[in-house]
């Protein structure tokens, strides 16, 4: 698996998109930075941006991969290698490079204006861990997709959607739900509604560790006491590990049954 | 004019005052025997030491002056230190500590009933249930006096300086910390209020109640429980105040209930949950404030007729506007709006495109306060730029039709 891994990042490294990528999270770091000097700010800044871009960069990046290689693929399932280990390796080399890109393209701008001396330091690598995190998850679940779609132009299709509804739908039916149900107490609802969704759990992490729970009025209040807390940090971790391992689970055991 | 001249020295010279010496080794040795003697016009000089005096009876027009800070210490007593009932009296340079908590009686460091012309200054209180009380008085000046208390709950604090029944006061340069309400009047008139700083008070920074024409300015208030109140008064004008850190669960920085014909010009909201709570006001004029990364900028409650907001800066904050009932006759007029995203192609300074304030997700925030948490999802952008767009959920009417692009600079 190992191997596969390294030949996947060296692919990987070699590819253009990667570097995209990278210069995409160095400019956006620079620019923000430099339009406005306070690293707390860009932190939430940043935080708009990577909860809706991550997930999606690596849903395509995730399908993408996948059909692109899809006859290397094939070739070394004729070597006598488990398959678990070759999609592993494949997984762990996209989840990783992308994450390296994010992390150098995001922490070296903040390095040179001064993040270590800034007091947000806490908060930014919460926000790197997350989307860090996100990224695992959504190539993930691209390539739970493209593993159960023969066809390419559908199982983008479906990988869009699949962004699309996390990212978007899950919050306007969230939504519609707190109104419809507003007389009753909704605070534990939302805790749970956000915990079945990566994109929400980030988001709402990020935002309690900036001091927003004062403006989420008594909902806000559950939420503090819950994320507040070692043991909210340590349930939320884990939550966003499970979105990692259930996904991976599923793939392998895809990979059992299914005909290449 | 010779003999005028000598007419003259003869009265100041039996007019004037005698001084009366307070110390450990005097002749007078507490200040409670020496305010007895004492007639109007004279001068008692209390030398520097620690005195363990409560209840000192000022009843006429004398000096009580505190040379290089002596020490007035109550012992936990639940009684007031100065118990005052003159006019043209003078309380400066003490410091006054551990006055006892007390829930029947109403004690203070200095409590002053029924008084005109006063002066209490540079007076220092540590660790006192309140620190002035002051009742039924008229022309009186409190200035540059330092209140501290270690308050932890509402129940169990007094107020720094509390005012009831006055008029034409001055309370200036004075500092409260820590109390529950910094300044709280009730029913005061004709009184200003100015370069005080009041931090860390677990209720109210300032607290006003049924209070006409009064004027406050260049106050600080930072970090307090609530905020400020100022509620059910008229003709109140508010300027160059600072309202910042007032940040938790029921904060804001200024909560204005019931006011009429007022004006608030040039203050500073900086990161209060709540900038300004507007709660039935009619007819007030808000001008120049500048609102820096609160969460809601200003938040009406009820009705709210006739309100004029012009020059104000809203910068980066979570929700510019949010507001329960219709928002008739108020009119938003030139103000600066960081959310702005309209064009000025005529370079005059003012925005080509009219900027609607009021998001769909604050309307959506008021009727499902628990809605909140999904603020900066990318749906809620979504919404709210379709919105923008094509308004179906806000109120048309509800714009600034001039916009100014550029950030007010200062604050007149």
């Amino acid at each position: 698996m190992l191997k596969i891994l390294k030949y996947s990042i060296y692919d990987l490294l070699r590819s253009r998109w990667s570097y995209v990528y990278f210069l995409f999270y160095l400019l956006l770091g620079f620019v923000l930075l430099f339009l406005n000097n306070d690293v707390n700010k860009a932190v939430i800044t940043l935080m708009n941006v990577i909860i809706v871009l991550t997930p999606l960069i690596g849903t395509i990046f995730g399908i993408m991969y996948f059909y692109n290689s899809k006859e290397f693929t094939e070739l070394l399932l004729a070597q006598p290698i488990k398959r678990s280990n070759i999609f592993m390796g494949q997984y762990v080399g996209i989840s990783l490079s992308l994450t390296l890109s994010l992390v150098l393209g995001l922490g070296i701008p903040f390095i040179v204006y001064g993040l270590f001396r800034s007091a947000a330091i806490f908060d930014f690598t919460l926000l790197l861990v997350v989307a860090s995190f996100l990224n695992f998850i959504f190539v993930a679940l691209a390539y739970n997709i493209a593993l159960s779609t023969e066809n390419k132009i559908k199982g983008f299709g479906y990988a869009i959607l699949m962004w699309l509804f996390l990212a978007v739908v899950y919050d306007g039916l969230f939504l519609i739900s707190l109104i419809a149900f507003n007389d009753y107490p909704l605070g534990k609802f939302s805790l749970i509604a956000t915990m079945f969704n990566p994109i929400d759990l980030s988001r709402i992490l990020i935002l309690l560790k900036l001091d927003f729970s004062a403006l989420l009025g008594y909902t806000g209040a559950v939420f503090k006491e819950f994320f507040g807390t070692a043991f909210g940090m340590v349930m939320s971790m884990l939550v966003l590990s499970l979105w990692v391992i259930l996904p991976v689970l599923n793939i392998n055991r895809k990979l059992r049954k299914k005909d290449f | 004019m010779k003999h005028l001249f000598i007419v003259l020295i003869l009265t100041s010279f039996i007019s004037h005052a005698t001084i009366i010496d307070v110390c450990a080794t005097c002749e007078v040795k507490k200040i409670g025997d020496a305010t007895l003697i004492a007639k109007d016009g004279d001068i008692i000089r209390v030398q520097q030491g620690v005195y363990y005096e409560t209840e000192i009876q000022i009843s006429h027009a004398i000096q009580v002056i505190g040379i290089n800070n002596p020490i007035i210490d109550a012992q936990g007593k639940q009684k007031s230190v100065f118990a005052c009932k003159a006019n043209g009296f003078t309380i400066s340079g003490f410091t006054i500590r551990n006055i006892g908590l007390s829930h029947t009686k109403e004690t203070a460091g200095i409590y002053v009933t029924k008084s005109r012309n006063f002066r209490l200054k540079k007076n220092t209180f540590i660790n006192v249930y309140g620190g002035f009380v002051i009742q039924r008085s008229t022309y009186g000046v409190i200035t540059e006096n330092k209140i501290s208390g270690t308050a932890k709950n509402e129940t169990k604090a007094g107020n720094g300086i509390h005012l009831y029944r006055c008029k034409n006061m001055r309370i200036e340069k004075n500092e409260t910390i820590g109390m529950r309400d910094g300044i709280y009047l009730e029913y005061v008139e004709k009184s200003s209020i100015s370069n005080n700083i009041n931090d860390n008070n677990i209720r109210y920074g300032l607290h006003f109640m049924f209070s006409d024409n009064n004027e406050f300015h260049h106050n600080q208030f930072k970090d307090n429980g609530s905020g400020c109140a100022v509620m059910y008064s008229d003709h109140i004008n508010m300027h160059h105040n600072s309202f910042r850190d007032n940040w938790g669960m029921a904060s804001y920085g200024l909560l204005l209930k019931e006011i009429n014909d007022s004006v608030i010009e040039s203050n500073l909201f900086e990161k209060n949950t709540v900038g300004i709570n507007i709660d039935s006001c009619n007819r007030n004029k808000y001008k120049n404030n500048h609102l820096n990364s609160n969460g809601w900028a200003i938040k009406f409650q009820g009705a709210a007729t006739y309100n004029f907001f012009e020059f104000n800066n809203f910068i980066n904050n979570s929700f510019d506007l949010s507001f329960k009932s219709s928002l008739k006759n108020n009119i938003f007029e030139a103000n600066h709006w960081s959310e702005y995203s309209g064009y000025d192609l005529d370079k005059d300074g003012i925005g080509d495109v009219p900027h609607r304030p009021l998001k769909l997700f604050s309307v959506v925030t008021t009727h499902t306060p628990d809605s909140v948490i999904l603020l900066r999802s990318l749906f809620v952008d979504i919404i709210n730029f379709s919105e923008q767009v094509s308004p179906i959920f806000t109120p048309e009417n509800l714009i600034d039709t001039k916009p100014i692009i550029k950030v007010i600079d200062a604050r007149y």
